[in-house]
C-alpha cells in the first residue's frame, strides 16, 4: 500500500526532530570526550578545537576505574546468569504445572515491582548486616549481597516474561520428550529452553542492563573495594574542578559493553517481548 | 497433571527425605513437591530481598529510629503512630516539604508518562510499515534505552551547565532567547531539565513495547479496512489504538510506577539534595532518613508512597479492566 505524500513528510519531520534530541547527548558525549579541557571548561563548543585522547588515558588514573569496571562486570554478569536460571525454573513452573499458591506466587512477585526502593533500602542493609553478624557471610560491602539484590529486582519481570513465553512453546512438544524417557527438567533443558531462545536472550539483557545501572544500592552497599560503576563514575565530579572531558570519556566506556550487547541482541528483545510480555 | 493432594506435604519435603518410601509413593511426591521445588530459589530470594525488608520497613515505621539506635534497631523504642502524624502534619515543615514533593512527584509523573507514551507510540506507528533506513533508526532510538542510566544522565547533567553547557550556549549564545544563561540544575528550571531527562530516558521504552504491540495486529484488518476504503488516520483510530489497548494497559501502568519510584534519574542530575521544584519523592525520603538520620520517618513516609501506589494501582486496574476479563498470568 502506497503511503500518501502528506504522510511520508510528516514521518520525516517526526523523525528526523526525534533522532536529533536522542542522539544529541550522545554527540556531546563523544565530542566532549575527545575535547581538551580548556573547550569543556569554558563556553560550550560544537566541535572541538582540537581532538585529543587524553581523557581516555587520565580517566583510568583519577579516579581507580579499571577497579570499578571489574566489580560491575563480575556483579552485573553473576546477577544475570542467576536470575536467568532462577526464573527458567520458575516461569516452568508456572507455565507447566497447577498447584495450590500458583496465583498468590505471581501475583506477588508481580507487585514487588512497585515497591518504592526506598521503602526496602534500609531494612535491606539491616539485613544483611545481621546475616553477617549472625554466620559470619559478609552480605553488606560485599559483591554477593549486591548480586542477591540485583538479581532478584531483575526476577519478577524475567519470570513473567518467560511465563508468556514458555506457554507458547506447546506442550506437547514437553510431554513427548517426556515419553523419550526424560525427566521433567529434562524436557525443560532439551525442548522448552532451546525453543525460548529469544525471550532467555531478551530477559538476560534487561537483567545485565538493570545490575549495571543501578545506582541507589550501589551507593549505600558497596565499599572501596567492591565499589561498581555507577557510584565510582560521580568520581570524577567531586572534585573542585571537573574534568568533563573525563567524565564524558568515561561515561561512552562504562556504556559500551550494554550498549553494543544491547544493538546486537535487540532484535531478540523485540522478538521475546511480542511473544512473552504483550499477549 | 492436576495436583489434587494437599500440597503442604510437597513443600515440607526435602528432595531426598522421601527415599525408603515405595517407589510409586516417592514419584507421586516428588509429583507434588516438583512446582514448589522449580519455585523455591526465586520464593527465598524474594522473600529475602522484598518481602521480608518491606514487612521490617513496616516495622520500623513505627519504632523511634534515630542514629542511636542503628546498630540495634530492635531496642529503639516504639513510636507508634508519631512517626506518622508527623509525616501527615501538612502544617508542621516536615509534613509541608513532604506535601509538596508528592505534589511535584504528581507533575513530574503525568507530564513524564504521557510525554514518553505519546513520542513511543508516535514512533512506533510511523515506523510500523518497512522503509529504507528502519531497522537502523530502531536501533538509534533504542540507544537512550540501553545507555547505563548515570552515564545518560551525567551527560545531561553537563549539557545543563550554567556555564559550559550546551542547553545555554544554543538558547544564550546562538539563539539570545534569555537575557542571561538560566540555571538549569538549581531553581524552578529544575523541573524542567529533569523533565527533559526523564522523557529522554524513558519513551523507547513505550516505543518497545508499542512496536512488539503492533506485530501482533493482523494485517488482515489492515487490508480488509483499505478495501472498504478507511482512509490511514481512519485505520489508526479503528484498528490500531484499539488493538494496542491491552498493550496501553499494562504499559502506562508500568511507566507510571517507574517514573513515580525513579531515584537515579534525579540523584545523578542533583546529587544527594534535589532542589525544591524537582524534589522527587523517593529523593525526598532518601534524604529524610540518611541526611538527616531518622530512619523511622524516613520509613513512615515510604510506607505511606507504597500504600498510594496501592490505591491508584487497585483503582487503575479496575478501572481499565472493567468489562475486560483481568488476564490471567
Amino acid at each position: 500500500m502506497a503511503a500518501p505524500r502528506s504522510f511520508v513528510w510528516s514521518r520525516r519531520i517526526f523523525l528526523t526532530l526525534l533522532t536529533g534530541f536522542v542522539l544529541l547527548p550522545v554527540y556531546v558525549m563523544l565530542s566532549s570526550s575527545l575535547k581538551p579541557l580548556e573547550d569543556v571548561s569554558g563556553k560550550f563548543r560544537w566541535l572541538p578545537s582540537g581532538l585529543t585522547i587524553r581523557p581516555y588515558i587520565d580517566i583510568w588514573s583519577t579516579v581507580p576505574l579499571a577497579k570499578y569496571f571489574v566489580n560491575s562486570l563480575i556483579v552485573a554478569g553473576a546477577a544475570t546468569v542467576l536470575s536467568v536460571v532462577i526464573a527458567i525454573f520458575a516461569a516452568y513452573g508456572v507455565s507447566r504445572y497447577r498447584f495450590r499458591g500458583k496465583r498468590l506466587f505471581t501475583v506477588t512477585v508481580l507487585s514487588t515491582q512497585m515497591f518504592p526502593g526506598i521503602l526496602f533500602l534500609l531494612p535491606l542493609f539491616l539485613i544483611y548486616v545481621n546475616i553477617g553478624n549472625a554466620t559470619g557471610i559478609a552480605l553488606f560491602g560485599s559483591r554477593i549481597g549486591l548480586i542477591l539484590t540485583y538479581l532478584t529486582f531483575s526476577l519478577p519481570f524475567s519470570i513473567w516474561m518467560l511465563i508468556g513465553y514458555f506457554e507458547s512453546v506447546p506442550r506437547d512438544l514437553d510431554e513427548a520428550a517426556m515419553v523419550d524417557g526424560n525427566g521433567p527438567l529434562g524436557a525443560l533443558f532439551r525442548v522448552v529452553v532451546p525453543a525460548a531462545v529469544p525471550g532467555i536472550v531478551a530477559v538476560a539483557v534487561y537483567a545485565f542492563m538493570t545490575a549495571w545501572g543501578e545506582v541507589l544500592f550501589a551507593s549505600v552497599m558497596t565499599n572501596d573495594t567492591t565499589r561498581t560503576l555507577a557510584v565510582g563514575l560521580q568520581g570524577y565530579a567531586t572534585q573542585n574542578d571537573v574534568y568533563w572531558n573525563q567524565v564524558m570519556a568515561a561515561s561512552l566506556v562504562v556504556s559500551v559493553p550494554v550498549v553494543a550487547g544491547f544493538l546486537l541482541l535487540q532484535r531478540y528483545l523485540v522478538a521475546g517481548l511480542t511473544a512473552g510480555a504483550v499477549k | 497433571m492436576t495436583v489434587t493432594a494437599e500440597p503442604a506435604v510437597g513443600k515440607e519435603a526435602p528432595p531426598g527425605a522421601t527415599a525408603p518410601a515405595p517407589r510409586r509413593r516417592t514419584g507421586r511426591v516428588r509429583r507434588i513437591a516438583l512446582p514448589y521445588l522449580l519455585l523455591l530459589p526465586a520464593l527465598l530470594l524474594e522473600l529475602l530481598v522484598h518481602l521480608v525488608p518491606m514487612v521490617i520497613g513496616i516495622v520500623m515505621s513505627f519504632k523511634e529510629l534515630t542514629q542511636f539506635y542503628i546498630r540495634d534497631w530492635g531496642a529503639a523504642p516504639w513510636a507508634g503512630l508519631d512517626n506518622y502524624s508527623l509525616s501527615v502534619d501538612f502544617d508542621a515543615p516536615i509534613g509541608k516539604a513532604l506535601l509538596h514533593s508528592f505534589f511535584v512527584t504528581c507533575a513530574f509523573t503525568v507530564l513524564s508518562v504521557g510525554l514518553c507514551w505519546l513520542l513511543g507510540t508516535t514512533a512506533a506507528v510511523y515506523m510500523q510499515e518497512n522503509f529504507r533506513g528502519r531497522g537502523f533508526l530502531r536501533a538509534v532510538f533504542l540507544v537512550p534505552y540501553a545507555l547505563p542510566v548515570y552515564a545518560a544522565v551525567i551527560t545531561w547533567a553537563f549539557m545543563f551547565q550554567r556555564d559550559n553547557g550546551l542547553v545555554n550556549h544554543v538558547l544564550h549564545d546562538q539563539l539570545g532567547l534569555t537575557d542571561s544563561p538560566s540555571f538549569w540544575l538549581i531553581g524552578d528550571n529544575s523541573f524542567i531539565a529533569l523533565l527533559v531527562v526523564s522523557v529522554w530516558k524513558g519513551w523507547p521504552f513505550a516505543f518497545l513495547i508499542v512496536m512488539a504491540g503492533l506485530q501482533n495486529i493482523p494485517k488482515e484488518l489492515y487490508e480488509a479496512a483499505s478495501i472498504d476504503g478507511a482512509g490511514m488516520l481512519q485505520q489508526l483510530r479503528r484498528i490500531t489504538l484499539p488493538s494496542l489497548r491491552p498493550v496501553n494497559q499494562v504499559l502506562v501502568l508500568v511507566l507510571f510506577l517507574w517514573t513515580f519510584n525513579d531515584f537515579n534519574t534525579p540523584y545523578v542530575l542533583f546529587g544527594k539534595a534535589a532542589p525544591e521544584a524537582a524534589d522527587l519523592i523517593s529523593i525526598h525520603i532518601y534524604q529524610s532518613s540518611f541526611v538527616t538520620w531518622n530512619f523511622g520517618t524516613g520509613s513512615a513516609m515510604s510506607v505511606l508512597l507504597l500504600l498510594f501506589l496501592l490505591v491508584v494501582t487497585g483503582v487503575y486496574l479496575a478501572l481499565t479492566s472493567r468489562g475486560r476479563k483481568a488476564a490471567d498470568v
